[in-house]
């Protein structure tokens, strides 16, 4: 349930959570490091251009990672740059997610086996939020991807742990084959 | 012979002048032409003038193989040798070109630098020398070009094995 949602009485009043509005703020502010490793930065790209347009959520890659609280791994991960992702991960305040784009930084894609030179995995050097597969993915899957972050953000709150906040999320997410069950019978009908 | 020079193709033929130019100034030291029809190539036999033959290449008014378009490595493990292929072409004068091959023992041999006669080489020496493990006999920077400089064993060889683990990290899938 978002902020929006909350009741607002005559005197334009809202009565709400600390948690709520904390959460609605970052939510609705994520601010991904711009930083880009192979293709899918390609398709990170054009998600943030004027087709997609990240900026409608708020999203808006910044430089620094001293400004941004999300950092998305688009591309392959060689092991030199292991290494140098640790040090950017670790440089970004806290709270912070990370959501890994790709077959290849979520597992080494194409490059599992012959690739001597990639990281099997982000995932094996910095903790990863949420993943989004895809060879590269589409903008509508990356978006699916950050409306999953912000999905995180809102089960957190005051005393509640990132792993808490995981399960929320687990338990609240819903089997998506029933919507898509339904959906294709809309469309055969 | 000169049935087989007729059937070469007229680029081949090229290539063909060429080498035996290269021929009649170094002998023994090159092998016999191949007319591979993709790119005719000859060995270089004795490495040692590899150096002598690439600035003969490159100088002389025939040849003026004045651009290094690629040099790449080999492994040749059943021969217990590694070696470099060098693509030649003249810019600006004659429409020729050819590949040379130089080969040398697969641990702990040399192949003589031709940095100083094209600079393109450079970098296409360190690369070879990264992903095969040659040396480059007087290479003014012989450092490991792709992979990061702590890097154990030289990936593009027949028998690499992936090292387990970098700086803590596990490198197997």
């Amino acid at each position: 349930m978002g902020l929006l949602d909350a009741r607002v009485s005559n005197r334009n009043v809202l009565v709400t959570s600390v948690d709520n509005v904390m959460n609605w703020a970052r939510l609705s502010s994520l601010w991904p490091m711009g930083f880009g490793l192979a293709c899918c930065a390609i398709e990170m790209m054009a998600t943030n251009a004027s087709n997609y347009d990240l900026e409608r959520f708020g999203i808006f890659p910044r430089s620094s990672p001293r400004q941004s609280d999300l950092m998305i791994v688009a591309g392959t991960v060689t092991m030199k740059m292991a290494e140098r992702v640790v040090t950017l991960y670790e440089q970004m305040p806290e709270p912070r997610y990370v959501l890994s784009m790709g077959s290849c930084s979520n597992c080494g894609g194409p490059y599992w086996h012959h690739g001597y030179h990639v990281l099997k995995g982000v995932d094996r050097v910095i903790p990863v939020d949420v993943y989004v597969p895809g060879c590269p993915p589409r903008p509508e899957a990356l978006i699916g991807g950050l409306m999953k972050v912000q999905e995180l953000i809102r089960m957190e709150g005051l005393g509640i742990s990132r792993q808490d906040a995981l399960k929320k999320l687990a338990e609240k997410s819903v089997d998506p084959q029933q919507v898509i069950d339904q959906v294709r019978k809309a469309a055969t009908a | 012979m000169e049935e087989a020079a007729n059937q070469m193709s007229p680029a081949v033929r090229e290539s063909k002048t060429a080498y035996d130019n290269i021929r009649e100034r170094f002998g023994d030291a090159i092998s016999e032409f191949d007319a591979n029809p993709t790119m005719p190539f000859f060995e270089v036999l004795d490495a040692s003038r590899w150096v002598d033959i690439a600035l003969y290449m490159r100088d002389n008014s025939l040849l003026q193989f004045n651009y290094l378009a690629c040099l790449s490595g080999v492994d040749y493990p059943e021969e217990q040798k590694v070696g470099i292929v060098c693509n030649f072409e003249c810019i600006g004068k004659y429409t020729h070109r050819i590949a040379v091959k130089v080969k040398c023992q697969r641990d702990g041999g040399s192949i003589p630098s031709v940095s100083c006669v094209w600079h393109t080489a450079n970098w296409h020496e360190r690369e070879a020398y990264d992903m095969y493990g040659m040396v480059f006999e007087g290479h003014p920077d012989l450092r490991r070009i792709l992979c990061p400089e702590d890097w154990t064993g030289y990936p593009l060889r027949k028998d690499y094995q992936v090292q387990e683990t970098y700086h803590g990290i596990k490198v197997p899938y």
